[in-house]
């Protein structure tokens, strides 16, 4: 519980970063209760199409008349989920590659960075959409064998390559800090006493990382929300009856026309999507500026 | 120097051979008909489109046939434009794509580093916590969002820009301002930063006691090493630049390469998808490599290695 204390005394001192941590707590309140109040359900389609807002529809209604509040609110669920998880794989591929890389070090810390840099130098999105496109039906099958249906094939495709993709920078911190860390005296001291380099690891350097390893995390949900919205504002990213923050906006989009205007359809989930990014991104921010020694207020 | 340039070209072969086996073999492998989405081909007609393009036969040989096309400069013909060579059509729509990156670019670049610098030397007044906060909205705010807002006011109701379509110097302007948004957001915050730190060493002190006027101090001394970390993101930017023109590409319907690397991976075209990638690999490599060698010529501390 360290981490999280750590996490509560930075915010706590910064009246910004209390109201952006208010903020995202709101969003995930609205997005898993709030949304069983609208009076709607997210897939209710009605003759009400592209109503503007009123009172029986706060943020509207789109094309198929559903109400938008209930489908901004559905959104922010898928997207605020393929974050969380997506950010879950990066954190545990990014935090292990490190920490093994580091604590290694020679001419494994060579090969294994190496790596990094390569595939720093793919362009990694483009890929996530082949790979997502092409194994969209494989994965089908596995998992109607594994009797996991509920699960969309497209979404759990998305959760773990996008996770896949942003857990390079991570890696490099992690690897950093483990550099430093390692020829400290209680490492030394560990080695000494016999315990094994798994425990080191896992008992005496992580801990030491928790701080930084919350920063990224805060730096690391927006990316993959981003990468997210950005697939299924494409179309290859979250499948039909789901609906995320991304394919709302596309929605959006395409009704953009000189005649006239929705605006309501793009205000809306995008001004959700943005202000969700950026009190995540001010979280990020202040609690690197916090933890950075370097950095004076 | 022109040695680590030939290794990290000749390093970036395998790269880029491993990013088009890679798109090939998933590509060709996925339960998908590169020739229709839609309608059924009968089976005689299947077999002799297949032969057509070469992909009959095991996985194996297809992909043996693709690449001997390949290393002698043919990236075949897409199988869903049919009549159309991959090569014909990178070479119709990469100058676009260029075309609207390089204004990005050059944009982020310019209100980049002059908001930035602006901010550093207004360190924590009222205008430097403004521009942050815009800089920092700018990073949030995604183009898919940030591109329709800007269309519906400056194209609908103020009516002083063309919605969509490419060709005339116009319609240029709103697609090229919506990509640069985020990239000149981040390098603000990159060279306020580093202009922060820079400007609490010792050589700009002694700069400052020569008696050199504050703007020489800081555009000849300061900004040349505070600018250091602005190169080093320009490779990845271009990146960025690349990826984010599929959207802004496709939002404001310019014929540039970025639609089509969606179109084809969904269309099953191995060979349109495998090309378009290996075009993207392969700019992404020759960005990070001039990035480098664009800090090393600025800064002589680094060592190449």
């Amino acid at each position: 519980m360290k981490t999280l204390d750590l996490f509560f005394r930075v915010v706590k001192q910064d009246r910004l970063l209390i109201s952006c941590a208010v903020f995202l707590l709101i969003v995930v309140m609205l997005a898993l209760v709030g949304i069983h109040f609208t009076g709607y359900s997210y897939d209710q389609i009605s003759d009400a199409s592209l109503l503007p807002p009123s009172r029986a529809h706060w943020f509207g209604t789109d094309v198929n008349g559903h109400d938008l509040l209930t489908r901004t609110l559905y959104g922010a669920q898928i997207s605020l989920f393929v974050a969380a998880t997506g950010t879950i794989v990066s954190l545990t591929v990014g935090v292990t590659y490190g920490m093994i890389s580091g604590y290694a070090g020679g001419r494994v810390d060579n090969l294994m960075m190496r790596v990094v840099e390569i595939i720093y130098s793919l362009p990694t999105l483009v890929l996530v959409i082949v790979l997502v496109t092409s194994l969209d039906g494989p994965i089908a099958a596995l998992l109607k064998s594994a009797g996991l249906t509920q699960f969309p094939p497209r979404l759990v495709l998305i959760v773990i390559f996008l996770g896949l993709t942003e857990w390079l920078t991570m890696a490099r911190i992690i690897r950093g800090q483990v550099l430093v860390l390692k020829e400290q005296a209680f490492v030394q001291a560990s080695l000494a006493l016999g315990q094994s380099h798994v425990r080191i690891l896992w008992q005496h350097l992580f801990p030491n990382l928790s701080g930084i390893i919350v920063v990224y995390l805060t730096l690391t949900i927006p990316a993959i929300m981003l990468d997210e919205s950005f697939m299924s504002f494409l179309g290859v990213g979250v499948p039909a009856p789901l609906a995320s923050w991304g394919t709302l906006i596309s929605d959006a989009a395409s009704l953009i026309n000189p005649i006239r205007l929705y605006w309501w359809m793009l205000i809306f989930p995008g001004g959700f999507m943005t202000l969700t990014l950026l009190a995540l991104n001010f979280l990020g921010d202040g609690l690197r500026d916090a933890l950075d020694p370097r950095v004076k207020k | 120097m022109t040695a680590l340039i030939l290794r990290r070209l000749l390093f970036s072969i395998p790269v880029l051979l491993i990013v088009v086996t890679l798109t090939f073999l998933l590509v060709r492998s996925a339960p998908g008909n590169p020739f229709s989405t839609e309608k059924k081909i009968p089976k005689e007609i299947m077999e002799e489109l297949e032969k057509q393009y070469s992909l009959h036969g095991t996985l194996r040989h297809q992909y043996a046939q693709y690449m001997w096309k390949v290393a002698h400069g043919d990236l075949s013909i897409s199988t869903q434009y049919r009549n159309r060579s991959v090569n014909e059509i990178i070479a119709q729509t990469l100058p676009v794509s260029m075309t609207l990156g390089s204004l990005a670019y050059f944009l982020a670049l310019l209100f980049g580093i002059t908001c930035g610098g602006w901010a550093a030397i207004r360190h924590n007044q009222a205008g430097d916590r403004f521009l942050m906060l815009i800089a920092l909205l700018g990073i949030s705010i995604p183009t898919f969002v940030s591109a329709p807002i800007l269309v519906m006011i400056f194209a609908i109701k103020l009516n002083v820009l063309p919605v969509a379509g490419w060709g005339s110097p116009d319609q240029i302007i709103l697609p090229a301002i919506c990509l640069s948004i985020p990239f000149a957001a981040t390098i603000a915050r990159l060279t306020r930063g580093s202009l922060l730190e820079v400007l609490k060493l010792d050589f700009v002190r002694t700069a400052r006691a020569k008696g050199l006027s504050e703007d020489a101090v800081l555009f000849r001394h300061a900004l040349k090493v505070a600018i250091l970390p602005v190169i080093g993101y320009s490779g990845p930017a271009a990146a960025g630049i690349l990826t984010g023109s599929i959207v802004i590409e496709t939002l404001f319907g310019i014929p540039g390469i970025g639609p089509f690397f969606v179109n084809s991976a969904l269309n099953f075209d191995p060979f349109m998808t495998s090309g378009v990638v290996l075009v993207f690999s392969s700019f992404l490599i020759v960005f990070n490599l001039l990035a480098d060698i664009l800090y090393f010529v600025v800064d002589r501390r680094v060592k190449l290695e």
